[in-house]
């Protein structure tokens, strides 16, 4: 099996994002893609009232996240009552090396993984493959990208940036697959394949999509049925989640369900939701014998801390924001160069690797509010943007940066230009002198205006302001 | 910050006519359209001569405390408790949603707080507080619309130009595909990131184009000059204009210079 690669310098988001632009491909699939998303999920709400809906779902998460050290404290006592067994990771390392002692005191070699973005966010086959432990991913869209040596380019569909003909090859080349273009065939070519890693696996990892305090149950949405499988055909299962994910009671799940799968893929509700509560019970035929959670912090206790960034633990990882960025679909994923792409890829990704690594993430918007007006718990993603914009060039003296790398994109010359503008803009006398010899000199308008004129005519300055238009009609 | 709830006010005798940096320097045939359409519904409009801009470049880009500095400057400027009418979604939108956070522990925050709720976009004023009727006096044709981002998202108020156009009986408002998607302005995101922007610029000047139109009206001054500068270069057979000069042409009786 190919190694899916680190991620990659998020600092070369530009070229990227140039060399992206540049290919029909890549845009074409992007667009495609992203255009049925959208309708599929515009239908997907057709006669509920959405509003009320995300309102209710906004302020379901905003209770558990009030709430959320306590219950963590109750989602583990529950857990440990039914036989499993919590962990705490305060980042990813050590969450991975959390469950390389599971493996180890199982003797376990091989891992069969369902979807996970956290286990992303660590870079958990990576460091299993290090120890040699083989993880391979179950999830057809994870699959297709592990075989392709490459890291997922959207949360909820990994293989997106591929067309058909593209899998086909991929699978051909790997697997020994017909070449075809019948969906059907290459998915039952890939569910052959993994059926027999499912059947000899050691130990399945899987992610959460809700981890419920009141009962102690993990809740994983899926269409494959392979979550299914990794959790309950090896003898060890162990779910990975953020500390974020958990929520008070199991009455809460159901709103957060229809909004995800809605938002997410335009589904009214997804083939498989799995609710596990502990391992199998002795008089029980099947299921795993020992259950493990890992909650991992990784940099989102920090989030936390701010009242602000606070609300980038809301999310619930639909991929609607992503699905409805301009930006997103233009460059794609794999741009990014982080776990997380796209809208809430900008506003995590920063706590997860500090703004001087990630400083250009939130410049790359044009602050539509797509991505504000379609998540389904209302995170206010363009202000947050805008606030890790400040936090990026430190500039609020009233609100003092607090993410990690703050500051890191303040340039001398930017800050400078900015410190006149602000000058001249405070001076209404400067302002109007200012603009009435721009307007008179404008003949003498420099023709090249950098990135903006390589696409564009410069603008025209008009022969008089409106302030001078209006000084002559008063008098 | 929850959003100042939006409650229309009875049509007022006088309105702040608040141009933006744009409108005054590159669009002020747009400013003294909405100055006409204003006055003609009765509404004595006054123009605070120290105006400036509402800060929100600086803002946007991260500088809150230079965003701070020239938001200040605008905040004396309207001592009566008249509306303010801003004829771009944008602008209107920073005054209206983010001047109460930008202000929030300073002595300007009540002040702040009082300029945000008095904010209108100026169609959406046009239609909704002056319930203005207008009657077409123009030749028929096709035209296309870009609502702003920020007019449609912010201020929501993407629905007011097409009733606005609507109301003309001779113009033909043709939808374009996916109306609702970014056309890549953006402010300094223009400049920063200049392919991602001009591929945006680029598919909606082709989804514009490919109405037929031929013409297209926009809220905002950002998206006209980002709108019409590709099509100007790539030579593509679409024109833009404000709406509010629109309206205006269409509107208007005499055919004086509006200046």
């Amino acid at each position: 099996m190919t190694q899916t690669p680190h991620h990659t310098d998020v600092r070369e988001f530009h070229p990227r994002a140039r060399a992206a632009i540049a290919d029909p491909k890549i845009r074409k699939n992007f667009r495609k893609a992203m255009d049925g998303l959208i309708t599929k999920r515009k239908d997907a709400f057709e006669g509920w009232d959405l509003e009320a809906l995300r309102d209710l779902g906004a302020n379901i998460r905003l209770r558990a996240l009030a709430n959320l050290p306590d219950l963590l404290e109750q989602l583990e006592k529950k857990l440990s009552e039914n036989g499993v067994k919590v962990h705490w990771a305060i980042d990813g390392d050590e969450a991975c090396r959390i469950i390389r002692d599971i493996c180890v005191a199982r003797n376990a070699k091989t891992v069969i993984k369902g979807k996970s973005m956290v286990t992303e966010e660590m870079e958990l086959n990576h460091y299993l493959d290090d120890h040699d432990i083989e993880a391979l991913e179950s999830d057809l869209g994870e699959y297709i990208v592990q075989l392709a040596g490459e890291t997922p380019s959207h949360i909820i569909m990994p293989a997106i940036h591929k067309n058909t003909g593209e899998i086909s090859e991929l699978m051909h080349e790997k697997t020994g697959t017909d070449l075809s273009s019948d969906v059907e065939y290459l998915t039952a070519s890939a569910r052959h394949q993994l059926r027999e890693k499912f059947m000899n696996a050691d130990v399945g990892v899987s992610g959460v999509n809700f981890a419920v305090a009141e009962t102690g149950t993990l809740c994983l949405v899926e269409n494959e049925g392979n979550g299914r499988m990794t959790t309950t055909v090896p003898q060890c299962h162990i779910a990975v989640t953020g500390i974020e994910k958990v929520v008070g009671k199991l009455e809460d799940v159901a709103p957060l369900l229809a909004l995800l799968t809605r938002s997410a893929t335009g589904q009214h509700i997804t083939t498989y939701f799995n609710m596990i509560s502990g391992p199998r019970k002795p008089e029980e035929l099947d299921g795993p014998e020992e259950v493990h959670l890992v909650l991992v912090d990784n940099g989102r206790s920090s989030i936390y801390q701010d009242d602000e960034l606070l609300d980038t633990l809301r999310c619930i990882r639909c991929g609607a924001c992503m699905n409805h960025c301009p930006v997103y679909t233009r460059v794609g994923g794999h741009t990014y160069g982080t776990t997380y792409p796209g809208p809430i890829g900008k506003i995590l990704m920063p706590h997860l690797i500090g703004l001087d690594e990630g400083r250009h993430l939130p410049t790359a918007s044009s602050l539509c509010g797509a991505c504000g007006e379609v998540c389904p718990v209302k995170i206010p993603i363009p202000d947050l943007l805008v606030r890790l914009r400040q936090e990026s060039v430190d500039g609020d003296k009233l609100n003092p940066a607090k993410v990690r790398g703050h500051g890191a994109k303040r340039g001398t010359l930017e800050a400078m230009v900015w410190k006149g503008w602000s000058w001249m803009h405070a001076r209404p006398g400067v302002y109007r002198l200012g603009t009435k010899v721009a307007s008179r000199l404008r003949r003498l308008q420099p023709g090249n205006l950098g990135g903006w004129t390589r696409y564009r005519t410069a603008p025209k300055l008009a022969a008089r302001t409106l302030h001078e238009r209006m000084k002559e009609r008063s008098q | 910050m929850a959003d100042p709830i939006k409650v229309y006010p009875p049509k007022p005798s006088h309105v702040y006519f608040y141009a933006t940096c744009l409108v005054d320097m590159f669009y002020p045939d747009a400013g003294m359209a909405g100055i006409q359409l204003l006055e003609r519904e009765g509404i004595r409009v006054i123009f605070p001569e120290d105006q400036t801009c509402c800060g929100q470049p600086a803002y946007t880009s991260g500088y809150h405390d230079e965003a701070r500095a020239v938001a200040r400057a605008q905040l004396d400027l309207f001592p009566e408790d008249w509306p303010i009418v801003v004829p771009s979604g944008s602008c209107g939108g920073m005054m209206r949603k983010h001047y109460p956070g930008l202000f929030r522990n300073t002595d300007q925050e009540t002040k702040a707080a009082g300029i945000a709720t008095r904010t209108w976009e100026l169609t959406d004023f046009l239609l909704n507080v002056c319930h203005i009727k207008l009657e077409d006096l123009g030749e028929p044709t096709n035209v296309a619309m870009h609502t702003s981002c920020s007019a449609r998202r912010e201020m929501g108020i993407a629905e007011v130009g097409p009733r606005l156009i609507g109301q003309l009986n001779n113009v033909n408002l043709i939808e374009q595909v996916r109306a609702e998607e970014c056309c890549g302005f953006g402010g300094t995101f223009a400049v920063r990131h200049p392919e991602i922007s001009g591929a945006m610029v680029s598919e909606k000047v082709d989804t514009l184009t490919d109405t037929g139109a031929g013409t297209f009206v926009t809220t905002d001054c950002g998206c006209l000059m980002n709108i019409a500068g590709f099509a100007g270069k790539n030579q593509k057979p679409l024109s833009g204009q404000h709406i509010l000069s629109f309206l205006w042409e269409r509107t208007n009786p005499g055919k004086e210079d509006n200046s």
